[in-house]
């Protein structure tokens, strides 16, 4: 085990950036921006999708993105509401196995008439609905990865069986929307769950976020608000019975870099990020967008930031060439990666595995 | 370092030098010019037993197939399976999807359960260590929504390079849909339909955007699907993945001589050229009424090859394998099956059961039907009784044999007289628990088929497309 870096007195610092680029559907952009931010030891990096929505999808892109990284989290989104629990939970786990143990997964609905349209299936429903559905696909998710226990994969040669049924479970789960009953076709993955997050700026999807969420991002330009989401956030997720030090919120901020080292109106100082219709947006140089990161962490607001360049190809450049690196020169962001999995990167242990407790419980 | 590889087109390229529709392709050989052989290798179930990943090596030292400590789905069994492939200048490589566990009277079935992960998204991962190898995956017609499947397989396309294929399955398990919004079983008929509509829409979907990259809204109805709205990706490199179907039935037979690109057939499980003959001549013929000519479709038989220094040691060999997978298990399982009663009393190395097959009220319609069973019974008893034999003897013998049993040299005359002569366009095979799996094919089997002029020697073009012979699909506006 390589000791961890000296945080001193604070909790360490949590860092993802956004991979989207629009139009793009030529693998080698995506494995491009990849790379570098896991030059930079960035926790992980999202892939963001809607049915709707054009281009690839994400959860492709970044399995795609896998063999040609070694250490950084892939965090594609998933939409749950015209999608099979089953195959999402399926893909989702197939992601940790080929990163081996870097997966995870942002739970999304599809609120349109639209999407609705272009599976034709069912009409659209009411937010406070598909998130009631998001958290049941969260939760069957978690079921199903948990559906063949770790080991459950033995190689007797003296019985010649390849698994051990013993250790194979349904999930036997019916929700309102659906029902699966499992098990899973594929063994528990890597990280036991690979990483849930739920964008909980929206009402209606923070509950999911207490209840299921490794990683809650909050959209503001405000750090009150930040530090009262993450607040509210924590006591959720205790009273659902969770240990709130499990969740790992995020302040997410659009971030244009685009005005040289400092910004002409300060980022830091002069206000920080501003609202605008399409979230909070950080406008300004690298430098000081470290010294916002800087400030906020010290304040406790937030565990760290998920940020999302406007101009993908210039932003995240001086995103990890400017802002990480000067975090890193203060010894307030990791050189180097201590470990593999994402769960490592964010400090969060491996899931106990809920049916080898009822297994133990009951022998 | 980090930019689109070398030789991957851009989209709406096309493959010079390949048939165009309605050019028929040389049906028979001429010396000196031989109609190309098509590879793929299928990590897939073959008659229920799943091919275990671990034992797909590299090297070709014998090891137990059980001693591995590596999960069959770590990444690292795709990737040397993948990369043997391609170095062996296959058109593809094909993957399972599995969509429930198999079971047999209500109970996971443990002998041949290894897991099997989601096939696009490893097929992605391995788009990154291929550069030409075709990537094909299997996807159930009936638990999947054509919206969905089409954006899956154009991301998978494009991000390729023009490699990507779907492998169209059509299941109506009962027990299947317990895992699926849409539950319950479909019947014959409707699963036939309900793909077929389900591949047009696909089209559809593939074609809304125009060569030169507008997109245009889609709107589809029909007895399965009404969908509309705005596909999120260009057209595909290959203007549509590749689409493949597997089957031997008469509605197998007509779906793929109607809309897809390969029928990967099973014919030739028991080794028979005349079969596969009167098979290809019999689909080839179907192209026609399609307005498609006989190139249009590439039919590509299931091959299990067994090699060896001698026609002796080979056959040694096959047997050997065969036994392997008729473990004492899977032998009780396989009576089980038949009979529909617990058998696991039973001595696998004792006599057959002297009861009748049992209905089993839970295979519902789909599954093997009660009169075939009690037939098959009567023809295994009656193995039994002439032979001799124990369940698992019997089981042995009544199972299929390996189509292609031989010295390297043999192996290699008989596939490339079984193209020469129109019985398949190319072979499909299913690397087995042996020693060298596909790596001992690609060392020893290829050179010898490239040497015959059987077989291609390079990469000609960079898409799937482009390996088959298959023209880009004309664009239906």
């Amino acid at each position: 085990m390589t000791p961890a870096p000296p945080f001193t007195g604070r909790r360490r610092l949590h860092l993802a950036a956004a991979l989207d680029q629009r139009s793009v559907y030529d693998a080698g952009e995506y494995l491009a921006a990849a790379r570098l931010a896991e030059r930079g030891a960035l926790d992980f990096v999202t892939a963001d999708d809607g049915l709707a929505r054009p281009g690839p999808d994400a959860l492709a892109v970044l399995s795609r993105v896998a063999p040609a990284t070694r250490r950084i989290g892939l965090v594609p989104t998933v939409t749950t509401t015209h999608t099979e629990p089953f195959h999402v939970q399926a893909a989702v786990a197939t992601l940790d196995w080929i990163s081996r143990g870097r997966a995870g997964w942002r739970i999304e609905v599809s609120a349109t008439e639209a999407e609705a349209r272009l599976f034709g299936r069912r009409p659209a429903a009411p937010a406070d609905a598909l998130w009631r559905e998001a958290g049941e696909t969260a939760d069957v998710a978690a079921r199903l990865w948990d559906s063949w226990e770790d080991g459950a994969g033995t190689r007797d040669a003296a019985t010649g069986r390849l698994v051990d049924r013993a250790k194979l479970h349904r999930v036997d789960f019916t929700g309102s929307a659906f029902s699966v009953r499992g098990p899973s076709v594929l063994p528990r993955p890597p990280q036991g769950h690979p990483v849930r997050l739920v964008d909980a700026t929206a009402r209606p999807a923070r509950a999911v976020a207490a209840r299921y969420a490794d990683v809650v991002l909050v959209r503001t330009a405000h750090p009150a608000q930040a530090a009262e989401a993450r607040a509210e956030l924590r006591a959720s997720a205790a009273a659902h019975g969770r240990n709130p030090d499990d969740l790992r919120v995020l302040a997410a901020l659009d971030v244009d870099l685009g005005d040289g080292e400092y910004a002409a109106a300060p980022g830091h100082g002069g206000g920080g990020p501003r609202p605008t219709p399409r979230g909070p947006l950080y406008r300004g140089g690298p430098v000081d967008l470290a010294e916002l990161i800087t400030a906020w962490h010290r304040e406790g607001t937030v565990d760290g930031f998920h940020l999302a360049p406007v101009e993908p190809r210039r932003d995240l450049e001086r995103l990890v060439n400017g802002t990480v690196s000067l975090l890193q020169h203060r010894g307030l962001f990791r050189t180097f990666y201590p470990g593999s999995t994402l769960r490592d990167h964010l400090d969060l242990a491996r899931p106990a595995n809920q049916y080898a407790a009822v297994a133990q419980g009951a022998s | 370092m980090t930019g689109p590889k070398p030789g991957q087109p851009k989209p709406g390229h096309t493959t010079p030098g390949h048939p165009k529709p309605g050019h028929p392709t040389p049906r028979h050989t001429t010396p000196g010019r031989t109609r190309p052989m098509h590879l793929a290798a299928h990590l897939s179930a073959v008659d229920g037993t799943i091919v275990r990943t671990d034992t797909v090596r590299t090297d070709t030292v014998r090891t137990d197939p059980r001693s591995g400590s590596r999960s069959p789905s770590d990444f690292a069994s795709f990737e040397r399976l993948a990369r043997t492939a391609e170095r062996g200048l296959f058109d593809f490589l094909l993957l399972d999807e599995g969509l429930r566990l198999p079971e047999q009277r209500g109970r996971i079935r443990d002998p041949d359960v290894v897991g099997r992960p989601e096939p696009l998204t490893v097929l992605n991962a391995l788009a990154t260590v291929t550069d030409r190898l075709g990537l094909a995956a299997t996807a159930d017609a009936t638990f999947h929504e054509p919206y969905e499947l089409a954006r899956r397989l154009a991301t998978l396309d494009h991000l390729s390079g023009g490699r990507a294929a779907w492998h169209v399955r059509t299941s109506s398990d009962a027990r299947t849909g317990e895992n699926f919004r849409r539950g319950g079983h479909l019947d014959r008929a409707d699963r036939y339909t309900r793909a077929a509509e389900f591949v047009a829409a696909a089209r559809e979907l593939w074609d809304s955007w125009t060569p030169d990259g507008t997109p245009r809204p889609f709107t589809h109805q029909g007895r399965h699907f009404d969908v509309a709205g705005e596909f999120t990706l260009p057209r595909c490199p290959q203007g549509h993945p590749v689409v493949v179907r597997a089957g031997d039935s008469e509605e197998g037979r007509e779906f793929a001589a109607s809309s897809a690109d390969v029928l990967l057939s099973g014919r030739w499980a028991g080794g028979c050229p005349e079969a596969g003959r009167a098979f290809y001549a019999d689909v080839k013929r179907r192209l026609a009424k399609y307005g498609r000519g006989p190139g249009d479709l590439k039919i590509m038989a299931n091959a299990a090859v067994v090699l060896g220094d001698s026609a002796a040691e080979a056959h040694e060999r096959a047997e050997e394998i065969r036994w392997q997978q008729v473990s004492p298990q899977t032998a009780l399982l396989a009576l089980e099956r038949i009979w529909g009663v617990d058998l696991s009393g039973h001595d696998p190395d004792g006599p057959l059961p002297d009861i009748d097959p049992v209905p089993d009220p839970r295979l519902g319609p789909g599954r093997a039907r009660h009169g075939d069973r009690v037939a098959t019974a009567e023809k295994w008893r009656a193995l039994a009784r002439e032979r001799g034999l124990s369940i698992r003897q019997t089981v042995f013998e009544a199972g299929a044999r390996q189509s292609f049993v031989g010295t390297p040299e043999s192996v290699a005359a008989e596939l490339a007289e079984s193209v020469a002569r129109d019985a398949a366009d190319g072979f499909v095979l299913v690397p087995h628990p042996a020693p060298g799996g596909l790596d001992e094919f690609v060392d020893r089997v290829v050179p010898l088929l490239q040497e015959r002029g059987a077989f291609r020697t390079a990469y000609e073009g960079a898409t799937l497309r482009a390996h088959l012979g298959l023209a880009e699909p004309v664009w239906k506006g």
